[in-house]
Formats: structure tokens, sequence, C-alpha cells
């Protein structure tokens, strides 16, 4: 370090040190300035965000009303006829719009994924803790960051091609047939489909947030004081006791913030979704393996179809199904962020997982 | 990424003091006998067994990952894939790998720049309520759904500016997503950085502009990269941001801001995979093949970055 703070100029009067030091300054108000700015970008486009979101959507969310939040239909209406008016808002024929369907398909995913993730993420992080050596923590990282990274085509890819059609042939018939029947059941039950569908996307978006939550909860588990845990194993319990007892539910808030972030990128994962869900409008998945959408694979999946309604009418409702998505990924990631509050080491915003 | 190796001065050395410990008194209850021949000993074996079983399921994903993508494109893999652009459902990549590459440079100039510039402000001036108020903004800002920004950048800028489908759009889209990354991950570093470091400038009479630059900046550079590496591997990997503010062209990208489509690899996975033909499934496997190797290469230089700044940190 020494060598660089050697200033490279020479000055051997003290007015022109001086004068030298103010230049520095002027220029240093000029950075000030500019940083500021930058600074400042992130509001703005919160703001410009929130702007075009609600202006584009007006008109939608005046003309669908607050039946849009109960309706099962997704009927973009006939492109061919002259369109119609209602309440002054031009749109075509026999359009209607329900985003039940997709917000139980994207709550529902979510929470098949969160099921599967939460468990395995937190043992995960347990094992890479408390029990194997430094070298293979490391490599453990390692695929953690490779999970992060990979493109989330690539997960919808690899869903496609090969998760999906195995499961749906050597592993959701045998669950199919074995499901105990009767009441809550059922949903395990019934045509096992051809591996697009509601139990695929779960599965998929498990992996997608498993790096999050078990990066998140083994920096935690690293910042547990030792002599609390010592003071377990004093007492003469085993590793295990004095990890149930003492070690997690130190960091229990922190690790329930970690799953909220991890439920937040799952409810706004788009691309792997939209390849491995089966991209069926409108109904609200039968059972486990029925094919189905979620919000954020509407928005991507639909907007090529929108820009045909010469109304413009179905281009709006989908920034109306934005704003909602937008809406519930803000409130999970305020929830997370106040349970969390600047516990991953790394330093960045968790929020993407990337 | 979140989980780069990146924090060069977490406290380390003093876990790994700790972790001994909990080892030597496990093995300490264990002489006591508690472990191997009891309902708690057995109960404890258990759990471990299970916390093992789901290290496994962490690893094998990513193991078939991409296994199955270098197992489907390796075998057939074509160096023109290299050298040709995509023409209707076959031919090659070139566009697509240029394209990428385009925009992965814009995205380090304007969101490195930016993300920079603002994480200086952040830890430099910003201590007050203020400051509060545009980190939250900023963290909000990162947790928005990559979706909604592809739409609000289509309807914005492809539609109301008139821009069309162009490198513009897409550049500016994809920079605000991950300009929030760039400016915390910048932000912590120069935190990190000891005052002593400035306050041994100041005492040597450099102005804070000297100080800044060759001082501080240069000790937090590991983390700077280190957040413009997961910048560009959010710029490398997202396909939704930019399928409606990019477009796609099947020519090679076109350097001009506005009405100027471009290509780029996750378009050719996404578009590709569900195609007829051969050629087209297995150009969707190429590109993810090159994606997959992208993303490893900036694994690799990030965890370079970070044991060369741990070589010369002082609190090693």
């Amino acid at each position: 370090m020494s060598s660089t703070v050697v200033p490279t100029e020479r000055h051997d009067s003290p007015d022109e040190n001086i004068r030298h030091r103010e230049k520095g300054n002027r220029s240093f108000l000029g950075l000030k300035i500019v940083s500021t700015v930058a600074a400042l970008i992130p509001v703005l486009a919160l703001l410009a965000i929130v702007a075009v979101l609600l202006s584009e959507s007006l008109p939608a969310i005046k003309l669908n009303g607050i039946s849009f939040f109960t309706k099962f239909a997704w009927r973009p209406g006939g492109t061919y006829s002259l369109p119609t008016k209602t309440d002054g808002i031009l749109h075509p024929v026999g359009s209607s719009f329900g985003i039940w369907p997709l917000l139980a398909g994207t709550l529902e995913s979510s929470g098949i994924a969160l099921l599967i993730a939460v468990p395995v993420s937190i043992g995960a992080a347990l094992a890479v803790v408390k029990k194997l050596p430094k070298g293979l923590s490391t490599g453990v990282g390692f695929f953690l960051e490779i999970l992060t990274g990979i493109p989330s085509v690539v997960y919808g890819l690899w869903g496609v091609m090969t998760l999906g059609p195995t499961l749906s042939r050597d592993v959701f018939p045998l669950i199919a047939k074995h499901a105990p029947s009767g009441f809550g059941f059922n949903f395990f039950k019934g045509n096992v489909g051809h591996g697009e569908g509601l139990i695929t996307s779960g599965i998929i978006l498990a992996i997608m947030v498993i790096p999050i939550i078990s990066a998140t909860t083994r920096d935690l588990l690293k910042q547990v004081p030792t002599l609390t845990e010592e003071g377990g194993m004093a007492i003469g319990m085993t590793d295990w006791e004095t990890t149930k007892k003492i070690t997690l539910p130190w960091v229990s808030k922190g690790v329930i913030g970690a799953c909220i972030l991890g439920l937040a990128r799952a409810l706004g994962e788009t691309m792997a979704v939209a390849m491995v869900s089966g991209s069926v409008l409108g109904t609200i998945p039968s059972n486990l393996y029925s094919t189905f959408t979620t919000i954020a694979a509407t928005i991507v999946s639909q907007l090529d179809s929108a820009l045909t309604d010469g109304t413009g009418f179905y281009v709006k409702t989908l920034a109306e199904t934005a704003l909602v998505l937008m809406v519930i990924t803000l409130l999970t990631n305020v929830a997370a962020r106040l349970l969390v509050k600047r516990v991953s080491s790394s330093g960045l915003p968790v929020g993407r997982g990337v | 990424m979140s989980e780069l190796p990146n924090n060069p001065s977490s406290p380390q050395s003093q876990s790994d003091a700790d972790r001994l410990n909990f080892e030597t008194l496990s093995k300490l209850v264990e002489v006591q006998g508690i472990k191997s021949n009891t309902t708690r000993g057995f109960k404890a074996r258990i759990a471990w067994s299970l916390s093992y079983l789901t290290l496994l399921l962490v690893i094998t994903p990513a193991v078939l990952i991409v296994g199955h993508v270098v197992l489907q494109a390796l075998p057939h893999f074509q160096f023109s894939v290299l050298t040709s652009n995509t023409t209707g459902l076959g031919g090659g990549l070139k566009n697509e790998i240029a394209g990428t590459l385009v925009i992965v440079l814009g995205v380090l100039v304007i969101a490195g720049g930016l993300g920079i510039l603002s994480g200086i402000y952040l830890s430099n001036y910003a201590k007050n309520k203020f400051g509060n108020f545009l980190r939250s903004s900023s963290e909000v800002l990162a947790g928005i759904p990559s979706i909604v920004f592809g739409y609000v950048g289509y309807i914005a800028l492809v539609v109301h500016f008139h821009w069309g489908f162009s490198l513009g759009a897409g550049l500016i889209t994809l920079s605000l997503m991950v300009v929030p990354y760039v400016s915390k991950t910048t932000e912590v570093a120069l935190r990190q950085v000891p005052s002593g470091y400035s306050e041994g400038g100041e005492a040597l009479g450099l102005s804070e502009g000297y100080i800044l630059r060759r001082i501080t900046l240069k000790s937090a550079l590991p983390g700077v990269v280190t957040g413009i590496i997961v910048a560009v591997a959010i710029a490398t990997g997202e396909t939704a941001p930019l399928l409606y503010t990019a477009g796609y062209s099947q020519n090679l990208p076109k350097l001009a801001v506005t009405h100027s489509p471009l290509g780029y690899l996750t378009y050719a996975v996404w578009t590709f995979y569900n195609q007829p033909s051969k050629a087209a499934v297995q150009l969707s496997y190429d590109a993810a093949f090159l994606l997959i190797v992208g993303v490893v290469l900036l694994i690799v230089i990030s965890r370079i970055v970070v044991s060369a700044s741990q070589k010369h940190s002082e609190n090693r």
C-alpha cells in the first residue's frame, strides 16, 4: 500500500501544495454530485416502474374491476370482430380476465418449492458448517455457486427435456397409485401427465431457491458464538441436541428471513416455469401433476399474442397482472428483509438470488 | 451467486478455531459413551445422516443439469456453431454470441459505472436517514421480478419512446436491474477499508479525490470486481428482461442505440428447444452449453480475485 500513497508530483512551496489540494477538492465536488445522481437512480427507476405500470394498467383496473381477483376466466376475446366499448374503454368482444388461476398457480408452485427447499437447504447448511472439513465445504460452496449461476432457461431446458419426462414415467405413477384415497389425498391421484406441470415446476423452483436459503443459513450458522454451543456440550448434550436446541434457535429468525427471500425468488421466476408449467391459462391445477401457469410465466408467454389485440386491452391487462406480481414480491421481500437485516456475509442484496 | 466467497475480511480464522472446539467437544462427549449406545446417540446419528443426505440432494441437481447439457451438446458440437449466424432454425450461434458479448459489455459500462458511483456515495456521504432510504429502495429494486423489468422496458422504451426493439432498450432495462448488486458490493467493500488508510492520506496532505482514487478504491477493488462479476453473470443469463426490449435478430448486432434488435444466447435456448427440427434443438443445447461455460468461467474468475485479494489483506 505504502508505495501508492506517495504523490507523483512534488510541490516545494506550501502555497503550491495548497493550490494543488484545492484543485483536487474541486474535482472531488464534481464526483460528489455525479455520485449523488447515480445513487438516486434506483429510486427514480422504482418510481418509473410504478408510474408506467399504473398508467398503463389504469383502464384495465377500471374495466376488470374487483372480479379480476375472483374470476376463473382468461379470455382475450375475438380479435377479428370489431371491438366494443364498455364504460368508455375499448376492448375486444368477449374479453374477460380473472387472475385467480394464475395467482393460485403461482402460490401453489412456490409453496411446493419451499416445502422441498427449506428442509434440504437447512440440512445441507448444517452438514457443511458442523461436519464437513473446510476443504470439502469450499467444494460444496462451488456447487451452490453453479446452481445460482445457471441461467433459468437452462433450468427450464433440463426440466422439460429430462426431469419432467423421467419423473412422469417412473415416479409419478407410483405416487398416484399408492397415495391413500380420501379427503386431501386426491390431489396426489389422477392423470400423471407428461412431465410438464405443477410438481415439476415446484421441483425446478426448489432447486433454484436452495442456494439462496442454504448459503444464507450457512453464513448465519458460522456466526453463532461458540461459547453457547460449548455450554450445551458441557452439560452432556450430543452434538445433534446442541445443534437442535441451541444453534438452530439462535439463527431461526434469519433462516425464516432467508426462506421468505427464497419464496420471493420463486414467486417471480419466469422463464423456467414458462418452460415446464405447460402454460395452461384459466384453469386451476386439479392435481399435483396437471399443467398450469403462473403470473410471471403468463406475462412472458402472452405478451406476444397480446400485441395482436388492436385495442391494446390485453397488453393493459398484462400490466395489471405485472402490478399484482410486483406488489406480491415487494411485500415478500420487505418481510424477509425485516427479518434478515444484513446477515448475508457476502453483502449482496439477496433478492434475485444471483 | 449470492454466495460468492467474496468477503475477504469475514472472520474466517476465528470460526475455524470455533469449529475445532466444537469437534473436540463432540469427541469428548463420544468418549463419555453418550453417543454410540444410547437412544440419544442413535437419534444424533440418524439426524446427521439425514443432513448428509440433504447435502447430496443439493449437489446432485447441479451435477445432473451440467452433465445433461454437456452430454447433449458436446458429442455433436461443431466449431462452425461459433463462426456462422443463425439461419431460420439452423446454422450457428455467432450472432447470439456476439449479442451476448455486446450486452455484457454494455451492462459492464452502464451498471458498472452507475453502481460504483452510487456505492461511493452510499459509503462516503450517506450516513443519515436519506442514505438508508436510498439503500432500501435499491434493495427493493433488486427484488422486482425480471419479467416486470422486461414489461416496463417494453412499454416505456420500445413503445412510448419509439425506440423499437433495440440494444439501447435492452441495455437500460438490464442495467437498471443489476445496478443494486454493483452498488451494494462497492459500498460494503469501501466500508471495510480501514479508516487509517485514508487518514494517512489526509495526514500527507493529499486531496480527497486522490485519496479515494489511489487508496480507498484500490483497497476495495476485489469487492468491487466481485459485484461487477455478479452483474455480468446476471446479464449473461437473463432472458425475461430482454425478450421484449432487445427483441431478436439473426444478424450480427448493430451498434446503434435505437432500432437495433439483436440476438443473445438465452433467446436461442428459449426459442429452439421445442422446435420440431433436430438442428434447432441441437442449437438450443449448444447455446445452453456456452452459457454454462460462461458461468463456470465467471465463478472461477471471482474465486481467483478473492484469493488474490486475501493474499494481500492484512487480517489474514
